[in-house]
């Protein structure tokens, strides 16, 4: 079977509440993790990015100074000098749909509702590890591929034009790791 | 085509897109390992969780004070958009958290709060006696989590609290049709 080297990884953890930062601590170290910075709200967090230039960041929606979707939207700045691909793990006490489309379209690879548990927030690791989505960048979108699915069924008009989505996956770790060599 | 941004990024570009794929840098991360040898990091984390856990009243002791202080802070010195906010962030912590600590019942008042902070259309005009008993229920589920027989009262009360909340929230909100649905919608916090 397959597992992480949480050791590995190294995480931004951002969310202004020092509860929940110890909480996401205890749990990210259980699973492994040595690294794991904090930050208490989008800013500091944003120069935490560029500092120390980790590999997930997991932040909070509702910050001072500068929430956790203004923080995604300046992480997936495609022409900047820092990595604008890292995978975001929104974890938040909003869970409308509503908002889950504002996350997305800030380019938040997963979301994870509040209250948080041990399991979901392992999942959620794993997707962005093991099953990485190609990024879409368009006039007004850079982020994961928000199609997480094909949808054979579908009717509607083609929103992405010019082309059938000829969207190049990203190969599942998974499968790459069973490949021989 | 687009300017390849750096040798390892592939990029396909459409009339009105671009795709992009990179070499996952994660990859590195993932090895086999033998089942028998497997310690299940999930149970690993929960575990630890539950070693916290000695802490969580205390901790919801000290969301509380500062729900409570934010709401005296309002009283004191008058509605200023600042303060209604960290009202907010107060009550949205409490429902982000309170299942975590043990406290479920709690989150689902505070969701309330959310609610009403959150959909209202003009905060000055929320009845002041809604804010203060969402407040004090919060703080009266929290301080007697322990006491015996509290659970069912606990959560009476906080039924009603979301009753009278939603029954306000639809009248002021009869003209915002983009407000009502999400009103409307069933609670997404755990009650059990």
């Amino acid at each position: 079977m397959y597992g992480i080297d949480f050791n590995k990884l190294r995480f931004l953890v951002c969310d202004d509440n020092a509860h929940m930062r110890r909480i996401l601590r205890t749990l990210l170290h259980s699973f492994g993790a040595r690294e794991v910075y904090e930050a208490e709200d989008g800013a500091t967090a944003l120069e935490m990015y560029s500092h120390y230039v980790p590999d997930i960041v997991i932040t909070d929606w509702s910050m001072p100074i500068f929430d956790g979707i203004e923080l995604a939207q300046m992480i997936r700045q495609p022409d900047s000098k820092g990595n604008p691909f890292a995978p975001i793990i929104m974890l938040t006490g909003h869970s409308e749909k509503r908002r889950v489309t504002v996350a997305r379209d800030a380019g938040v690879t997963e979301f994870l509702a509040k209250p948080i548990s041990a399991k979901g927030l392992y999942q959620r690791i794993l997707n962005v590890v093991v099953s990485p989505r190609p990024f879409i960048k368009t006039k007004n979108y850079f982020g994961p591929d928000r199609r997480r699915n094909t949808n054979n069924a579908y009717i509607g008009p083609e929103r992405r034009s010019g082309a059938q989505p000829e969207i190049v996956p990203q190969p599942s770790l998974l499968d790459k790791a069973r490949a021989p060599g | 085509m687009a300017k390849e941004k750096s040798p390892t990024l592939k990029v396909q570009a459409f009339a009105d897109h671009h795709v992009i794929t990179q070499p996952n840098p994660l990859r590195r991360v993932v090895r086999l390992v033998d089942e028998k040898n497997f310690e299940d990091p999930v149970a690993r984390a929960e575990k630890a969780l539950a070693g916290l856990s000695d802490e969580f009243s205390d901790w919801m002791a000290i969301e509380c004070d500062r729900l409570a202080a934010a709401h005296s802070s309002i009283v004191r010195n008058g509605l200023t958009v600042a303060a209604r906010d960290e009202l907010f962030r107060a009550a949205h912590d409490i429902k982000g958290d309170a299942a975590t600590f043990g406290y479920p019942l709690a989150a689902v008042a505070a969701e309330s709060l959310c609610r009403i902070i959150e959909h209202a259309p003009d905060f000055n005009r929320v009845p002041a006696d809604l804010i203060v008993h969402h407040i004090n229920a919060i703080q009266a589920i929290v301080r007697e989590h322990a006491g015996i027989g509290t659970a069912g009262m606990a959560k009476e009360l906080s039924r009603k609290l979301r009753g009278v909340a939603d029954e306000y929230l639809t009248v002021v909100n009869r003209d915002r049709p983009e407000h009502l649905e999400a009103i409307l919608a069933p609670s997404i916090v755990p009650v059990d």
